[in-house]
């Protein structure tokens, strides 16, 4: 396998969605080749950092008011279509 | 009115197809449920989309509302999540492109770009590299890093990765295909942690200067 090869199923291998004839292909390039190495565990961490970091949290002083003005709005959109 | 059928190639029933039904026959309780649900999800991605809070409070308002009055256009051979996310896209890019005057904004754009789709930087992580920064600064750091990913990449990033939609319902939220889906998503987990890695790298040991051996 060349690093090309490995760039072009990269997402598979995150993902987990290769075959096992396939995996042990790539741990065999996995351990031959440093910089893929790198890439590869290094891409996993990112996915990881932005998975458990909520970058925008729902801001709980306005939560129930939003929640509230959502529900407002659809009583009203009810009363409008029963209505009409 | 139409009924829902469960999510193709699933046997059991998704749990929102029940309350869907129920709101449709005029339980509006059902639907509190639902935005109580997914509310949260739907801040986070607006926020993301538009950078700004308020268009996100505006967006998932909107969105909600959306949802509700075109509740019968749902044919439930989607998730209601998947098509509650297509609404909070379209809401938020208009939103977008209100805010810039006019320009127009869609996940299409500035997806020419040759960055980031070959490795360059194989310098490697410290271990726990989040561990350096306090989380005011890692936050800032992850925030400035998503926002400089062109919008198209972006927002599969964040659906596929973040919210842990499969590549067919993030293809679907979007109105993109299978193959669009993967390829933006290769270049945006690239560039990302092209870009991460200016941060979190392992530091190296500084240099003695030439000669010092000798001196010492």
């Amino acid at each position: 396998m060349t690093c090309k090869e490995f760039l072009a199923i990269l997402d598979d291998v995150i993902d987990e969605s290769i075959s096992p004839g396939m995996r042990s292909e790539i741990e065999v390039h996995l351990r031959k080749c440093g910089h893929c190495e790198v890439v590869f565990n290094t891409v996993r961490k990112t996915i990881e950092i932005y998975r458990c970091h909520e970058l925008y949290e729902f801001p709980a002083e306005v939560s129930e008011s939003l929640h509230n003005a959502i529900m407002d709005r659809c009583r009203a959109a009810k009363g409008d279509s029963q209505s009409s | 009115m139409s009924t829902i059928q469960p999510v193709a190639g699933q046997n059991e029933q998704h749990p929102d197809v029940a309350l869907v039904e129920r709101v449709r026959a005029g339980d509006l309780s059902a639907y509190d449920t639902l935005v109580r649900k997914y509310e949260r999800q739907l801040f986070r991605i607006s926020q993301h989309i538009t950078q700004n809070r308020e268009d996100a409070e505006d967006v998932m308002q909107d969105a909600f509302l959306k949802a509700y009055e075109k509740l019968d256009q749902f044919q439930g051979n989607s998730k209601f999540y998947t098509w509650l996310v297509r609404i909070a896209v379209n809401e938020s890019l208009m939103r977008l492109r209100k805010r810039r005057t006019g320009k127009v904004v869609s996940i299409d754009e500035n997806i020419e770009t040759e960055e980031g789709s070959v490795p360059r930087d194989f310098a490697d992580w410290a271990p726990n590299p989040e561990q350096n920064y306090n989380q005011a600064e890692l936050a800032e750091t992850l925030k400035k890093t998503i926002q400089g990913l062109p919008e198209g990449f972006r927002v599969v990033f964040l659906l596929r990765d973040v919210e842990g939609l499969s590549t067919e319902e993030t293809a679907e939220a979007l109105g993109l295909s299978v193959p669009a889906v993967k390829s933006r998503l290769l270049r945006a987990r690239l560039q990302l942690r092209e870009r991460l890695t200016r941060f979190f790298k392992k530091k190296m040991p500084p240099v003695a200067p030439r000669g010092s051996e000798a001196e010492a």
